[in-house]
């Protein structure tokens, strides 16, 4: 078994409108230190091993259907875990 | 097994565990009574909520006997999900209103979500469509960041939830006053629309058929929510979280779409959602409604976490679940029906004749008590009743006008006082389009819907002044009867029925309790004279932080039937030369108004007089000339008065004015909230047939000047162009919310 | 003319859409669930708006691997018109039927208002009915209907004229007020305002029932040359 965190986020080309509201609340509290936020999904996937490379396999599920390349970068963290 | 971490009966009784799941000594005794012996864990558990006061009505049932239920149309009065009220042609309308005041409170955005999916599926478990969603809302004042959060988030946990389900929230009303700092109120309402061959109940008649869960799987969210609404909050309760639960709109779409097509299948035999106390609530419910009793074997229940126990499961109120009873034998077509909409649907118990609501998990029984003595025996309590020492103080004031210099300044300060000021900011966020049937949309006295394949449309508004219930509760709760049926006859309808939310403090508190009562009584009396039976509601008590209470606010939800859509009338002046007409006349009303609270910053004195029979003939009146079609707009007088609804009637259109000739004290003629008062304008031509139906007084004239100019006698006592009130008007929301954070 | 209504879970302006091609524009429409896999009795296909499965992941993102996509794809190829209104329209970019993406409103609040629209370009068989640049008021109603592409497919999507409406006062931030796109060939058509809410003037408007009009005048056309 695989645990594989995913992060999707806008691609930094694109005006993230959700982050830009937090950034401005965060400068607004005083934290004038933060130059910017970028906000994004996190999920957590648990495959099983199977023939593919697991590679393989995550990256098609990201440009596939968790991200849309056309707004949006993913980068993803594979663990390998005992099965219970 | 985790039960065994459970308290045995005789650790309950000893360490009186009960007391935390609010049962009280007496209750407690009464219970072991019933049963005979002394109740177990999860025995005490189903006792504790369905004894609770949200879902007993142990503290209020007193009261909710005042109000007139019955009526030559209503098909189902209080007692169902939801009320029935017949509109002829074999069709019927459905609503109710309900509270989510006090998660809300604590989490604004999931506890509004949750409110609107609760009422929608109460709607749909008659079997009716829901077409439209209307929510009452009170908040404290905008200057503080915590009622600017909740507002913000309330709004967008309605708008997330509706606009997703695809129903359109079409009105309501929104106040913000003090009061509601900790405690904000969240009401929603659901109307809904069904054939008279098609109504379903709540009922499990039938030894032997079969019970059945269907919707989203059970997990621990909510457990005791049903009791924690009948608490006060305290510092605590933001650390209660898992009282509050999660929405998920996607799931209830499909379960309204499953649900409906399962209506019309001859294999049901009852429904009913599962909300506060979730399963133990619905299935007890409707066995006692059937006279009968059923067994349920709890492995089955399809459950989201692990190591659930009987008293998890059977109190979790997960959402977006309904308990069915099908006909024996039938259940396969029943699984593949909600198969198709990717719907689980699992039988898990059985009608039985026994009247004993018997639970099974992992092999034992877990509870074995009468359903009847959860759902209709809770105990009935008659709480002492005290009028507060302010009312008699609050009697034994004049009425005074107010000083007021500046007429013009005080109309553009009154505009932007967030209680009157344009509601665009909220609404906008609302679908209030979908299915293409809103003929007036929100921002008139009601909102209109038609039916599809008729002449007929449904009004339908929400109303409650809590200022002039605080000052006095029984003229409060008249008037907040009459406000809303103003509403419905201005915008071309028939008054039908009322749901009613009455959200109120502590009732334990004789003051409190009072107010109750005397609300009850005034809505009563409207209620009759006004021929609009109360066809169900729900109560919110406990609405209070830190021992101090909201005013009284008893929200009036009504539905009016519009019988031909040409009837269908706004408020909004509509052309050059139309009259302008005054029907009612004014007196020195400032109690509870808003022009009080703007120059004081408080409410005091008597509230407005209000005769129900008066109120009832204008109301005739007005109805038979908009049916006449001899009135081009009608728009009630409410919060400040004449002025406000001047200006109201006239930011629709860039290019028209008024001019409006007023006689007595100028502040009172302008601001005074005297209630049972309309504003109509009528084509010239029409002059005659109008004045021939209804008593009323030419006050001025509708022009084309942009601007609102209104004399006394001789004097321009106020002028101003539409565009500045308007700015005024709708910009006051955005700017609270806009400058400050 | 016969016209497909797709269903998906989670459709809910599918009733609208219905409503507005049989009692308003008069012609044959049907729904047809997610799972079909024919589209050919059909001679347009509609996508109407929605939350198809919550838009949980995001707009579109799973409604476009449904079997019925399949079959839409093959009806834009052999030339039928296809329109996708609101959530129709973030499906038929997820679907690569039409360039860019949506991104959440600039305000991040859902809007539901009617607006102005241009008609920019009505030489299509959506907006033939319409005049050259037309004002007409469409009303929107969506969380997410803020426009996005780079730079040269917004350059290609200008020189083609492929923008077929725009905002004249933008609700949601989209690029360049872009409210509506074609695909190169013509028989594709995205935009975010409704025009199944516009058929009726009780309801406010009835300038959306031009553009079904015009879907079906094309397709007379079209069908007198071929007869």
């Amino acid at each position: 078994m695989y645990k594989v965190k995913v992060f999707v986020t806008l691609r930094e080309s694109v005006l993230d409108p959700q982050g830009k509201a937090v950034t401005n609340s965060l400068n607004s509290l005083n934290y004038k230190e933060v130059a910017d936020v970028r906000i994004g999904k996190y999920m957590e996937l648990t495959i099983e091993k199977s023939e593919r490379d697991i590679n393989e396999v995550v990256n098609e599920i990201c440009t596939n259907v968790l991200a849309n390349p056309v707004i949006e970068d993913y980068r993803y963290e594979i663990e390998e875990c005992v099965t219970l | 097994m985790l039960s065994t971490l459970e308290p045995n009966p005789t650790q309950i009784k000893a360490e009186k565990v009960y007391q935390q799941m609010g049962l009280s000594d007496e209750e407690f005794a009464l219970i072991e009574n019933i049963l005979g012996r002394t109740p177990n864990y999860t025995e005490t558990g189903l006792f504790s909520v369905m004894w609770s006061e949200h879902c007993s009505y142990k503290n209020s049932k007193p009261i909710l006997k005042k109000f007139p239920i019955t009526g030559e149309r209503v098909l189902q009065g209080p007692g169902e999900g939801a009320g029935i009220v017949d509109i002829g042609d074999e069709q019927a309308v459905v609503f109710k209103i309900e509270s989510h005041n006090h998660p809300s409170a604590i989490e604004p955005y999931q506890g509004a979500a949750t409110g609107v999916g609760g009422i929608i599926r109460d709607v749909f478990s008659m079997g009716a469509r829901p077409i439209a969603m209307l929510n009452s809302l009170r908040f404290g004042e905008l200057d503080s960041a915590r009622v600017r959060y909740l507002f913000k988030e309330v709004v967008a946990g309605i708008a997330g939830y509706g606009n997703c389900i695809g129903i359109p929230t079409v009105g309501g009303e929104i106040q913000f006053d003090p009061c509601y700092e900790g405690n904000p109120l969240v009401n929603a309402m659901c109307v809904g629309l069904i054939d008279h061959k098609d109504i379903k109940k709540g009922q499990a008649h039938g030894e032997g058929n079969t019970v059945m869960y269907v919707g989203a799987k059970t997990g621990r969210d909510g457990i005791h929510g049903a009791t924690f609404a009948s608490e006060e909050l305290t510092a605590q309760s933001s650390e209660d979280r898992p009282a509050v639960q999660v929405g998920d709109p996607f799931m209830e779409k499909l379960l309204l779409e499953a649900c409906l097509e399962l209506i019309h299948c001859d294999a049901l035999v009852g429904i009913q959602d599962m909300g506060a106390a979730g399963l133990i609530s619905s299935s007890a419910e409707m066995a006692s409604k059937a006279g009968m009793g059923i067994e349920m074997n709890l492995d089955l229940v399809p459950q989201r976490e692990t190591g659930m126990t009987a008293y998890e499961m059977m109190l979790s109120e997960s959402q977006e679940r309904m308990l069915i009873v099908v006909k024996k034998g039938r259940e396969q077509e029943i699984v593949e029906l909600f198969e198709k909409y990717g719907l689980e649907a699992v039988g898990i118990g059985t009608v039985t004749s026994d009247k004993q609501m018997r639970l099974f998990h992992q092999g034992e029984i877990v509870a074995d008590v009468p359903a009847d003595a959860l759902a209709e025996e809770a105990p009935v309590y008659h709480k002492p009743s005290k009028e507060p020492s302010y009312f008699a103080e609050f009697q034994a004031m004049e009425n005074e006008v107010p000083q007021v210099d500046d007429l013009k300044g005080t109309l553009v300060s009154l505009l932007s006082q967030p209680t009157v000021a344009s509601k665009e900011w909220v609404y906008e966020q609302y679908d209030y389009m979908v299915r293409t049937n809103t003929v007036v949309s929100p921002g008139s006295d009601a909102a209109v819907v038609r039916i599809r394949g008729t002449r007929k449309a449904l009004a339908m508004t929400t109303d409650c002044n809590s200022r002039y219930v605080y000052l006095d509760p029984e003229v409060g709760g008249k008037i907040a009867v009459a406000e809303a049926a103003r509403n419905i006859v201005c915008s071309g309808a028939e008054p039908l029925a009322i749901t009613d939310n009455l959200n109120f403090g502590n009732p334990e508190k004789p003051e409190v309790f009072w107010q109750i009562e005397k609300a009850a009584d005034g809505m009563s009396e409207a209620c009759r004279v006004l021929e609009t039976p109360v066809i169900g509601g729900n109560v919110s008590l406990y609405n209070e932080t830190s021992g101090t209470a909201i005013y009284p606010t008893p929200v009036v939800g009504m539905v009016g039937l519009v019988t031909d859509l040409d009837h269908i009338t706004t408020q909004h002046f509509k052309q050059n030369g139309d009259l302008i007409y005054l029907v009612g006349e004014t007196k020195d009303e400032f109690g509870g108004s808003e022009l009080q609270k703007l120059l004081n910053g408080k409410v005091f004195g008597k509230a407005p007089a209000l005769n129900v029979m008066i109120e009832k003939e204008r109301q005739n009146q007005v109805l038979a000339a908009i049916r006449a079609g001899v009135v081009e707009s009608a728009h009630d007088l409410s919060e400040g008065g004449l002025a406000v609804a001047l200006a109201e009637c006239l930011f629709a259109n860039e290019q028209l004015g008024a001019q409006v000739d007023i006689a007595g004290n100028s502040v009172s003629a302008l601001f005074s909230e005297t209630q049972s008062r309309f504003l109509l304008t009528v084509k010239e031509e029409n002059k005659s047939e109008f004045e021939s139906l209804v008593d009323a007084v030419q006050i001025g004239t509708v022009n084309d000047s942009a601007k609102l100019q209104i004399t006394n006698g001789e004097s321009t006592v106020l002028e101003a162009s539409i565009e500045e009130l308007k700015d005024a008007w709708k910009g006051a929301i955005p700017c609270f919310l806009k400058s400050r954070d | 003319m016969k016209f497909a209504v797709i269903v998906f879970p989670g459709s809910n302006c599918d009733v609208d859409m219905f409503h507005a091609i049989q009692d308003e524009l008069g012609e044959q429409v049907e729904y047809v669930w997610h799972d079909s896999d024919s589209l050919e009795e059909f001679d347009g296909i509609l996508l109407p708006g929605g939350f198809s499965y919550g838009d949980y992941l995001r707009t579109g993102a799973i409604a476009r691997f449904s079997n019925v996509m399949k079959e839409v794809i093959k009806a834009a190829e052999a030339g039928k018109p296809v329109l996708g209104v609101c959530n129709g329209f973030q499906i038929l970019l997820e679907a690569g039927l039409l360039p860019g993406a949506m991104r959440r409103n600039e305000s991040l609040s859902f809007i539901c208002k009617p607006v102005e629209l241009k008609v920019e370009n009505n030489q299509t068989m959506f907006t033939n009915a319409y005049e050259p640049n037309q004002t007409i008021i469409i009303p929107v109603a969506h969380g997410e209907g803020n426009y996005y592409c780079d730079e040269e497919t917004l350059a290609k999507l200008k020189e083609k004229k492929q923008i077929v409406f725009t905002y004249n006062q933008n609700p949601n931030g989209s690029l360049a007020d872009i409210a509506g796109i074609i695909n190169e060939k013509g028989n594709v058509l995205g935009m975010m305002p409704h025009p199944e809410r516009a058929v009726d003037e009780l309801l406010g408007s009835a300038d959306g029932l031009k553009m079904f009009q015009s879907i079906v005048k094309a397709w007379r056309e079209a069908h007198v040359v071929n007869a």
